[in-house]
């Protein structure tokens, strides 16, 4: 099965990459302006322009990081090479490459892990070497090796680095032996539940139980006690065979309140290794970054210095070239903990970079053809403060974010403020699907303090637009102007710590409140003054509004609040529970964004929609916020008009059309996303993707592929 | 101070007897007719009682099925202060059945008419009302039948004097429908009545645009207005359409139905077409109203309204370089297009769940209101059929005949085949939108997103039907058919079907094949379809165009 599927894909290959070709000459007009001229980072390396490197390097990844090394490659003359599956057939990275390969279909496993083809693709295009950015190949020692027996160039750390590090527990033996410091811990193969209870005991609880294969924090369990011990092995267990195929685990003590630091290290191929300052990554949900900074907080320099040296004598020990992060976990007492070696370049390596001032693909990529480092320790400053968002296409209301897709309506990005670097790779128009990572970009933003760091990425969040998709601008907005996370007191249990109960949004004060009742109003009030706009002569003679007071009624959620507003000249001022706001700006109603200075504060706030109904829909503070204006006739009015439940027809699907069905993408149990793919039915030669319109449970599927349905039959039940 | 009385009034035929509740404005109706008053106290009187309506408890009553009064809706339609009223002394003059009695009469009859403004602009409108006393009394004398009516000559006469205005000024009418029906007592006369109405509607058809909001029930004869004016609108719950009732369908053809199901705001914004659009509430609807008015030119010598607006002309749209798949048979949604490209994002969208196969609407294109015909090829692949065929073709007469241009996004497979559409006449209906886009004469602009197959890539404004301006996609595919059903005709028979399909797909999927005949005046880039669709409308501007001379044309009913 395996062997045909790889043949397939192999045969597969060719012809794709004759459609891809033929499809650059059809757009090839088009493609020219789309590759939106992009804003120089935050980095000053000076490339030596005699250094030759690669003529063509070729980036086996997508996304953000794709275009990321296709930038610093266009800065160093290197021709670059995209390979894409066939949904990304339009993705940016495709558009900034100077060539393009199809390399399979959207599963990852037959496009961006396809070996076989991506070596097609490498022998095509004549790429001298690879670029692997993050996650897919960049830790696939098997990838390393075939890259090596056809002389291409890995731009990363040679095959036994990664995989000394690749394996959780070799990893741990190699550090030990190479005096740094390591957590207590057990690594093997645990047969039973009841030894690994009482390799836990010995240890300590709470024990930490995870796959050894496994990377991040991906199927990581901790356990508290025996019973919790025996069900993490039972899980850790499974996954360890079923997903990575080597049932080793690996049991160890947990370190509670941690912090997340890591230290990123740049080493060459002749012995010469550095380390570029730490990196907190403690704000985690779900052991995922979600905000990075650096420098941390929390270390001094002779703590920051043992934990560089440390990191330098690991990466000695393995032989490292290329770039690399030593993760440690920090406690309360700054005693610090070797948790993982990651062989490739970091999601969060900007914000390193934004410090020291070093573009670490550009340094990856003159390692990789054998140059030695252009710098010594004492080079590597720390220059000012940079922090890190991950904005993500996932809703921060469910467990701090679950994944939502959809295509980006509209899409603009804060580059015009200063400071400012955003890495993605998606435009508007672009789709967030279901089969790659939902990171829409990563929001970077630096100052000479930390304080100004922040303030900027205040400001870029309010001024990011992203339409189409739920994104987490609410939870990054909350998270990095929470008090305990100015103050620096943070752990990677920050988020739960801090929310309890789940995120709930900002929670507006007296103050904020009026502030966005304010703006709600005088939005409403130019888009009435606007409609009586109607330009030209007219037959029959309009009769001019002329109003500049108004009595308004504005509803958030359950609260009314009575507001008199008066307009002089450009200047609203609105009145309400005796308090008065001044507001005025420039009101464009096609804008997405409002730029209002409230009572002399600037704001930048948002409008997602705006109704005949008088429904608005900002976004004030990072938070959506749902009001109703409406004039105070309508509201007493208003008051009359009955609450209307919505019915529930979301748990039942139904064919739209007749036809037949193609694709049956759940089976009962399955939990189904909202907007997921549930089924696809092929009429009138178009196939028609049916998706689930809420998260539930699928209950029963009534149809199977190659069958045909008429209108209105019943197709899949959801809980 | 009101007081409430209940007075049991008899009523000798029908034998029914029945509760009217009274207060001390019914009674004090009653007193002027005793002439003890000065004319002035009179008037005051009678105008106090005609604004009051029916009095608090009717009024609260009204409010407690979630719905508002007459005077309130018009006060909610029109900006505060502008409402003039006509006829309020207006009674009626029915003189049996104890009708002529003064406490059966009421200032104003069954309904408000008059007209005022809407964001400045002049409209007529008349506001029945479903509360009125006049409807209750009527309703308890006849409850033997299937609903209480209430459009007497009278009611018929004032709305008949507001519609005549209208037209001999040049402004819309909208009606807000609350009714029951024919008043019975009155026999002929309100048939009468009704019949000038529908009389009225016809010629004002095309001249002046006529809407319609059901607020209530609207059952028998009543229905036909609305059914004759431009648009009809509903508000769920507590709207009804129908000719005759559930009771009457129970008797004559055994058919257990509910008045919801019979014809409320979901049937006849899904499965008759007869609505073309539904409103949460009373509220809603009227501001709804509001909002879609100022998309309309006040007549038909009126070009479409230009609003201020703060969308640049020139805004290039880069996402819809990517909108179109590469795949030809997967879907995407033609609203994605339509709210990108127009004004603000802002689409009124005109029966959004009827035959969802095609979208129309209204939009701005820097501030001027146009038509948008739309193929959806998410809803049966975009495909015409006979619903769509008629909601288009509709919708693009409206259009034609109120100056308002029109632009069309096609991606249409061709038109869909099946013993059903065929026994339900596609041919005859398929024809309307045809004649429909043909005969128009307002500026007429289309784009070709994707697929424009057979002859509906004739039908979809193409440039043979006179299309002003005819602009494919670097996606468009403009052939008779799918490259695999055409491969089977021409190569029928013979091997390597695969190689001849390739060979078709580079002949023919593709915009090359039009553009070279000059069937399509150009190729353009998807990012700046909105740039160039708002000159060429600067352009149109001065567009003259005249049909032959004819009585009228005779579009295939």
């Amino acid at each position: 099965m395996t062997l045909w599927m790889i043949g397939n894909m192999a045969a597969h290959s060719v012809p794709s990459t004759l459609k891809r070709l033929l499809f650059a000459v059809k757009y090839s007009p088009l493609q020219s302006r789309c590759c939106a001229v992009q804003r120089e980072a935050q980095y000053s390396t000076i490339s030596i322009p005699s250094e030759k490197t690669f003529d063509k390097i070729l980036i086996a990844n997508r996304g953000e990081i794709a275009c990321r090394v296709i930038k610093t490659c266009k800065k160093m003359g290197i021709q670059t090479v995209a390979v894409h599956s066939d949904v990304d057939s339009s993705a940016v990275h495709v558009k900034m490459a100077d060539e393009a390969v199809c390399v399979g279909s959207a599963p990852t496993s037959k496009s961006y892990l396809n070996m076989d083809a991506i070596m097609d693709a490498i022998r095509v295009t004549g790429a001298q070497a690879v670029h692997p950015g993050y996650g897919f190949l960049s830790e696939n020692k098997e990838f390393a090796k075939r890259l090596a027996a056809e002389g291409v160039a890995f731009i990363g750390p040679d095959t036994h680095a990664i995989q000394a590090m690749g394996d959780k527990i070799e990893s741990k033996l190699i550090a030990k032996a190479a005096k740094v410091n390591t957590i207590p811990g057990f690594d093997g193969v645990v047969k039973t539940a009841e030894e690994a209870v009482k390799i836990a005991q010995e240890i300590g609880y709470p024990v930490m139980i995870k796959a050894s294969a496994g990377g991040g924090g991906k199927g990581m369990r901790i356990a508290w006690n025996d019973e919790e011990t025996r069900e993490g092995f039972r899980f850790s267990s499974q996954e360890a065979a079923s997903s990575f195929g080597d049932d080793r685990l690996l049991i160890e003590k947990y370190i509670d309140n941690p912090r997340h630091i890591e230290i990123q290290v740049l080493a060459d191929k002749h012995g010469n290794a550095l380390w570029l300052n730490e990196r907190e990554c403690s704000i985690q949900r779900r052991n995922q970054k979600v905000v990075e900074e650096a420098p941390s907080t929390f270390l001094d320099p002779v703590t920051r210095r043992a934990m560089g040296e440390q990191a330098v004598q690991l990466a000695k020990a393995v032989q490292y070239s290329s770039a690399g992060t030593v993760e440690f976990l920090v406690d309360s007492k700054k005693n610090f903990y070797f948790l993982e070696m990651n062989t490739r370049l970091q999601v969060e390596h900007p914000i390193t970079e934004c410090i020291t001032g070093l573009d670490l693909v550009e340094q990856m990529i003159r390692v990789a053809k054998g140059y030695q480092l252009q710098h010594t320790q004492d080079d590597i400053p720390i220059n000012g403060w940079a922090i890190e968002c991950r904005v993500y296409a996932e809703d921060p209301y469910k467990s701090f974010g679950l994944p939502s897709i959809g295509r980006l309506s509209q899409y603009q990005e804060p580059l015009d403020l200063d400071k400012v670097r955003v890495d993605s790779g998606i435009q508007e128009g672009s789709d967030i699907s279901i089969y790659y990572d939902p990171m829409i970009s990563k929001l970077i933003t630096y100052g000479a303090t930390r304080a100004e760091a922040l303030g900027r990425m205040e400001d870029a969040l309010d001024n990011y637009v992203i339409r189409g998709v739920t994104h987490n601008i609410p939870l990054l907005r909350e998270i990095i102007t929470h008090p305990r996370f100015v103050s620096g007191h943070i752990s990677t249990n920050f988020l739960p710590e801090v929310y309890p109960d789940g995120f709930k949004g900002h929670q507006l004060e007296a103050d904020a409140k009026r502030e966005l009742l304010a703006s709600a109003a005088v939005l409403y009030i130019t888009a009435e003054l606007r409609s009586a706009k109607v330009l030209g002569t007219q037959r029959v003679a309009s009769t001019p509004v002329e109003c500049s007071h108004w009595e308004l009624c504005v509803e958030l959620g359950e609260e009314r609040q009575d507001v008199e507003i008066s307009k002089s000249g450009t200047v609203y001022t609105v009145e309400m529970d005796g308090a008065k706001v001044e507001v005025w700006g420039a009101l464009n109603l096609a804008s997405p964004l409002l730029p209002l200075t409230i009572n002399g504060t600037q704001r930048m706030l948002q409008c997602l929609s705006r109704d005949a109904a008088g429904v608005i829909v900002l976004q004030y503070l990072g938070t959506l916020f749902k009001v109703r204006v409406l004039s105070k006739l309508a509201a007493e009015l208003n008051s009359y008009m009955p609450e209307k439940v919505s019915e529930d027809t979301s748990s039942i699907l139904r064919s739209p059309m007749p036809g037949t069905v193609v694709a049956v993408s759940v089976k009962p149990g399955d939990t189904v996303a909202e907007g997921q793919e549930i089924c696809v039915i092929e009429a009138m030669k178009m196939q028609n993707s049916l998706t689930a319109v809420k998260q539930a449970k699928v209950k029963s599927v009534h149809c199977k592929p190659g069958e045909t349905v008429g209108e209105g039959d019943l197709l899949v039940e959801l809980e | 101070k009101e007081e409430a009385i209940s007075l049991v009034t008899r009523v000798k035929y029908g034998a029914v007897s029945a509760t009217v509740p009274q207060t001390s404005l019914h009674r004090s109706c009653r007193w002027y007719s005793v002439s003890h008053l000065s004319v002035k106290e009179r008037i005051d009187q009678k105008r106090q009682a005609a604004l009051q309506g029916g009095g608090q408890q009717r009024i609260e009553a009204q409010h407690k099925r979630g719905k508002l009064t007459a005077r309130e809706r018009v006060q909610l339609l029109l900006d505060p202060e502008s409402f003039v009223e006509t006829d309020m002394f207006v009674e009626h003059r029915c003189a049996d059945f104890g009708m002529e009695q003064d406490r059966n009469k009421f200032p104003g009859d069954s309904v408000v008419t008059g007209r005022g403004r809407i964001n400045g602009r002049l409209v007529y409108v008349f506001s029945q009302r479903g509360n009125s006393i006049l409807c209750d009394i009527l309703f308890v004398l006849q409850d033997f039948t299937v609903f209480g009516g209430s459009l007497s000559g009278a009611h018929a006469q004032k709305i008949c004097k507001i519609m005549d205005q209208a037209m001999t000024v040049g402004a819309p009418v909208i009606g807000l429908n609350d009714s029951g029906g024919a008043r019975i007592q009155e026999g002929v006369e309100s048939l009468a009545g009704y019949a000038d109405i529908f009389l009225r509607n016809v010629m004002a058809s095309g001249v002046i645009p006529q809407i319609s909001l059901i607020m209530g029930p609207c059952a028998g004869g009543a229905v036909y207005s609305p059914a004759l004016t431009d648009f009809t609108f509903m508000v769920k719950d507590t709207s009804y359409l129908f000719i005759t009732g559930p009771d009457v369908v129970k008797s004559v053809t055994n058919e257990d139905v509910t008045q919801e199901e019979l014809g409320g705001a979901k049937t006849h914004t899904t499965v008759s077409g007869v609505a073309h659009r539904a409103f949460e509430n009373d509220i809603e609807a009227l501001l709804n109203l509001r909002e879609f008015f100022n998309f309309l030119p006040l007549s038909n010598q009126d070009p479409a309204p230009i609003r201020e607006s703060h969308d640049s002309s020139d805004r290039l749209v880069p996402s819809l370089d990517s909108i179109v798949p590469l795949e030809s048979t997967k879907a995407y949604d033609m609203l994605d297009i339509i709210h990108a490209i127009v004004d603000e994002r802002d689409f009124f969208e005109i029966m959004p769940n009827y035959a969802k196969n095609i979208v129309v609407g209204f939009a701005r294109m820097n501030g001027r209101t146009v038509g948008i015909v739309g193929n959806q090829p998410k809803v049966a692949s975009g495909c015409l059929d006979i619903n769509s065929s008629v909601k288009g073709a509709r919708f693009v007469r409206f259009c034609d005949a109120f100056n308002i241009p029109i632009i069309t996004f096609v991606d249409v497979p061709g038109f869909l085949p099946g013993t059903a559409q065929e026994y339900g006449g596609i041919i005859r209906h398929g024809a309307k939108l045809l004649f429909a886009f043909a005969e128009a004469t307002v500026p007429k602009i289309t784009i070709i997103t994707r697929k424009a197959y057979g002859g509906a890539y004739d039908v979809m404004s193409s440039k043979h039907l006179r299309g002003d301006v005819n602009y494919a996609w670097p996606t468009a595919e403009v052939a008779v058919m799918g490259a695999k059903g055409a491969v089977q005709i021409i190569f029928r028979g013979k091997e390597n079907q695969a190689e001849a399909e390739a060979e078709y797909v580079e002949k023919f999927a593709n915009p090359f094949p039009a553009a070279v005949r000059g069937f399509v005046d150009d190729i353009i880039e998807p990012a700046t379809t909105r740039k160039k669709i708002c000159q060429d409308l600067e352009m149109l501007a001065s567009k003259k165009q005249v049909n032959p001379w004819k009585k009228h044309a005779n579009i295939p009913l």
